[in-house]
């Protein structure tokens, strides 16, 4: 294989250890995502969707009550088989991530600029402040912040949600990783300012051609975004699909209730989703074999 | 607001708190049974006399008056003349302060310098052996009175394994001239070097008891906020981005939990003043709380009010100077509503 | 309540921190039946044993006036437990009181109750305690006296906190929609939430009111001879260091002892009770 798979997570299994026993929280997980490639996982909090991204980020293998099993493979290589020291080294240069609530994410006590120093530091040790302002601002510029010497000047808690997310999205791919984990990205803030965050990423990874793993619990978000959606419930993956194949014809009841969620504009007010609902636990539904 | 107009309104605060408490003190030391002339003059005093020394002290006056005689007095920086040394309380206090100071200061920074690093690596192990161990160590350190440590550091230190003196401030033998009380500075100040090795030689047992409880205290306190500091997203993000754990540790998890340590640390020096009564005692140490345990048995009013509003004002400045820095510390303080 | 019982029993430290507090509670309590020579507690002189080293006889050796130091420390449990026991009874339902007042209603009450509970917090515990004493007859009494005076503006501070995030908490609304009574509403709706935090303090305080008392009688100020008392065994016996080393350090251990164990207790406590 001349061009391997950014990712490719093959049986991914997840029980945590506590006092009353072991929790299985997933159940056989297999996704992909090709070079290049937006991805999208779909489903409720509590369906393991973060704790994915936090296994292919390698930190969950860190947590001690944590049982993690099956192959996880970032560009061939199998990231459970490292060590942790190992992986760490992935993180921040080749893999990045993007937080939920960018606001409590950037540390209060540093600002911007020694922020983006930090993690220019991780590609090369011997950047000066001078060459990461530089860098800094010319990112920012791209995810149109025009007045960066404020910025980066400025802590988190003096800038607005919209302006920290915007600041988070260039900070997580300065190092141009190849692959970009987005937890639920712009959930905290309002919907008009998370669509065009969401736009401005979207333009960022265009250019620097990076694979995006994005969770989010958000069809609609999701929609404009990814080229493939999986939707996972209680720790499986319940269908899989092209996001127009997907959107165009859902088959799985879970995947149906999650769109009859999303609101729309013309009224008609949420419909619920039932807790559980034995509809749900239907057999997987792939619309496609990748490519 | 600025750090500056910040730190008038906590002056202000403190200043208006102070005056509280020496009401409360005043107050408390006129209302107590018995004639304070009386208990000044000891029982085989006259009547006539009482009644004499009831007018020297406008005993007669109503307390408003008293208080606020008190107070004009006070401006004038006169708190009256000690029973217990014949002196003006404020000579006393001059004279001893200084000697409390210098052990209370050391103190402190021993419980800066080794508190919060033990809090911190237990932090960073939670839930393995370093961790337990400090817990344990720190917890101990607390449950001892200042006293007890001081015995059980003079048996150990001193006289089973005579490594440090056991009492005093500097070795008999020496002569440093009096400058400003701090024998660390007038021996430093005379270019003595072999008496500042005495006088820190004589200091560092003392001071270490006192410091004990403070130390455990620290530890604990700084251990639970890094904790909860971990648990922050930030956090999360740092190691996202592959920073070391060691790295992870020091700034970004440290770092924003040294605020509420440090404040919590500037309310625990209250302690450290408190304590110093105890410790000052068992090294036979000349300074203020030794004076304040005379007056206090001799019942000497005027001593036991003057000891206990320079007391409070020592501590109240010592937050003013916690505060003035943990603003400093903290961007969100030395921020707040600038920008934006 | 089983998940407490559970989380104290399967947690070493504060199984340790149990037997320490009830080995206390129980030396207290039955120190008639365990003192090996309860004559011992009060002014007994018995000079052909004084100074006597541990040994089999005096487990932990003799005083200098010949009384059985392991004896007097017993008895001295039972004096420390009371006076924490009334400390615990007084300082905290007034601390309490004013902090629910001070943060419920607010205002000007808000500002002259937290201004007078700064004063006292704005003097070290350990010298206002002192001054209080020293103005006073130095008896048990006054020492619970003064101890209390110290200690209930901690309760004030701690209640007053909790009632300011409660106080516009959605059922506190409500309650007050209804047309519920500002005592009503203080005592019945808001305490039951600081309940957990003032268990919890209650449980370190114990340990920490024996510490203080024993300092006051360590400096002269406590309760008097020839009531046994931790502080001023401690505070005689450092006039015999090193050689009588018995007298001053099994008294100090005994207050480690004490003190420790509420610590241990209290700490795995608020775990349980404070999960956040």
């Amino acid at each position: 294989m001349s061009d391997p798979l950014t990712l490719d997570i093959k049986d991914l299994r997840l029980s945590f250890q506590n006092w009353s026993g072991t929790t299985e929280i997933l159940h056989g997980i297999d996704l992909k995502v090709a070079p290049g490639e937006r991805v999208a996982l779909v489903g409720e909090s509590g369906s393991g969707k973060s704790v994915t991204s936090r296994i292919v980020l390698g930190t969950m293998q860190d947590v001690r009550t944590a049982r993690v099993s099956g192959q996880v493979l970032f560009e061939g290589t199998d990231l459970s088989a490292r060590t942790s020291a190992d992986r760490r080294a992935l993180r921040g240069r080749d893999i990045s991530m993007i937080f939920q609530d960018p606001t409590s994410a950037l540390n209060p006590v540093f600002r911007i600029g020694e922020l983006f120093q930090e993690v220019l530091k991780r590609r090369d040790l011997k950047v000066t402040k001078a060459e990461a302002r530089e860098r800094a601002a010319k990112i920012l510029n791209e995810v149109s912040i025009d007045d960066t010497d404020r910025v980066l000047n400025s802590y988190s808690f003096q800038l607005s949600g919209g302006m920290n997310q915007r600041v988070m999205i260039a900070m997580a791919l300065i190092n141009e990783p190849r692959l970009l984990l987005a937890d639920e990205p712009g959930t905290a803030l309002d919907v008009t300012v998370q669509a065009q965050t969401l736009a401005l990423m979207r333009d960022l990874v265009d250019q620097q051609g990076t694979s995006v793993l994005f969770i989010s619990h958000n069809l609609g978000v999701v929609r404009e975004f990814a080229d493939r959606i999986y939707v996972i419930y209680r720790g499986r993956i319940v269908e899989h699909g092209a996001t127009k194949a997907l959107f165009d014809a859902p088959r799985h009841p879970y995947t149906c209730a999650l769109l009859s969620a999303i609101p729309r504009l013309t009224g008609g007010g949420v419909p619920d989703i039932e807790e559980r609902s034995p509809d749900f636990d239907a057999p997987f539904i792939d619309h496609a074999e990748l490519r | 607001m600025s750090i500056f107009t910040r730190f008038l309104g906590r002056l202000g605060a403190s200043l208006i708190v102070l005056i509280g408490v020496s009401m409360l003190i005043f107050f408390i030391a006129r209302i107590i049974p018995g004639d304070p002339a009386r208990i000044a003059l000891g029982p085989r005093a006259t009547e006539a006399q009482v009644e004499q020394m009831r007018e020297t002290l406008n005993l007669n006056e109503p307390i408003i008056v008293q208080y606020s005689l008190f107070v004009g007095d006070l401006m004038r920086g006169d708190l009256g003349i000690s029973l217990y040394s014949n002196r003006p309380v404020m000579t006393d206090l001059v004279e001893y302060l200084p000697a409390t100071l210098e052990l209370v200061l050391l103190a402190g920074l021993m419980m800066v310098m080794l508190g919060l690093p033990l809090g911190a690596i237990s932090a960073r192990h939670c839930g393995q052996w370093p961790d337990n161990l400090v817990r344990v160590i720190s917890l101990l350190a607390v449950s001892a009175p200042a006293f007890v440590w001081a015995v059980g550091l003079v048996l150990v230190f001193a006289y089973f394994t005579p490594l440090f003196p056991i009492t005093g401030r500097i070795s008999d033998t020496l002569d440093v001239e009096r400058l400003t009380g701090f024998m660390l500075i007038d021996t430093l100040a005379a270019g003595r070097f072999d008496a500042f090795a005495s006088a820190l030689h004589h200091l560092i047992l003392p001071a270490f008891a006192l410091a004990l409880s403070g130390i455990g205290q620290a530890a604990r306190l700084t251990r639970s906020n890094m904790i909860a500091t971990y648990e922050q997203p930030a956090i999360e993000m740092a190691q996202a981005y592959g920073f070391s754990e060691a790295r992870i540790a020091r700034r970004y998890a440290f770092k924003p939990s040294l605020i509420p340590s440090l404040t919590i640390i500037g309310l625990d020096f209250a302690a450290l003043l408190g304590n110093a009564f105890l410790v000052e005692v068992i090294f036979a140490w000349p300074g203020l709380s030794r004076y304040g345990v005379g007056v206090i048995l001799q019942k000497d009013l005027n001593a036991i009010v003057g000891t206990v509003l320079i007391i409070s004002a020592t501590f109240l400045v010592t937050n003013l100077i916690v505060d003035f820095l943990v603003s400093i510390l903290n961007p969100r303080i030395r921020y707040s509503e600038s920008s934006r | 309540m089983k998940r407490a019982a559970y989380i104290l029993l399967s947690n070493p430290l504060s199984v340790i921190g149990l037997l320490l507090v009830g080995a206390v509670f129980v030396c207290a309590t039955f120190a008639d039946f365990i003192a090996p020579h309860p004559e011992h507690a009060g002014a007994v002189i018995n000079f052909a044993f004084a100074n006597t080293p541990p040994s089999a006889e005096y487990l932990l050796g003799t005083d200098v006036v010949g009384r059985d130091i392991l004896t007097r420390i017993i008895y001295a449990y039972q004096v420390a437990l009371g006076m924490g026991l009334v400390v615990l009874l007084i300082a905290p339902p007034i601390g309490v009181a004013f902090g629910l007042i001070a943060g419920y209603i607010g205002g000007w009450t808000d500002f002259v109750l937290m201004r007078i509970s700064d004063i006292f917090l704005s003097i070290p515990p350990l010298v206002l305690a002192l001054a209080i004493m020293g103005l006073l007859e130095p008896t048990l009494f006054n020492a619970m006296l003064a101890i209390t005076a110290m200690w209930w503006p901690w309760y004030t501070r701690l209640v007053y906190n909790i009632t300011r995030g409660e106080k516009v908490e959605g059922y506190v609304l409500a309650a007050e929609v209804i047309g519920a009574s500002n005592a009503h509403i203080m005592f019945r709706e808001i305490l039951p939430n600081c309940v957990p935090a003032i268990v919890t303090k209650m449980t370190l305080d114990f340990g920490f009111v024996i510490l203080i008392a024993s300092s006051l009688s360590f400096l002269g100020l406590g309760v008097q001879a020839p009531t046994p008392d931790l502080g001023s065994m401690v505070s005689e016996g450092t006039r015999y260091l090193p050689d009588s080393w018995w007298m001053t350090v099994f008294p100090g251990l005994a207050i480690v002892v004490a003190v420790f164990g509420f610590n241990l207790v209290g700490d795995v406590l608020r775990d349980v009770l404070e999960p956040d």
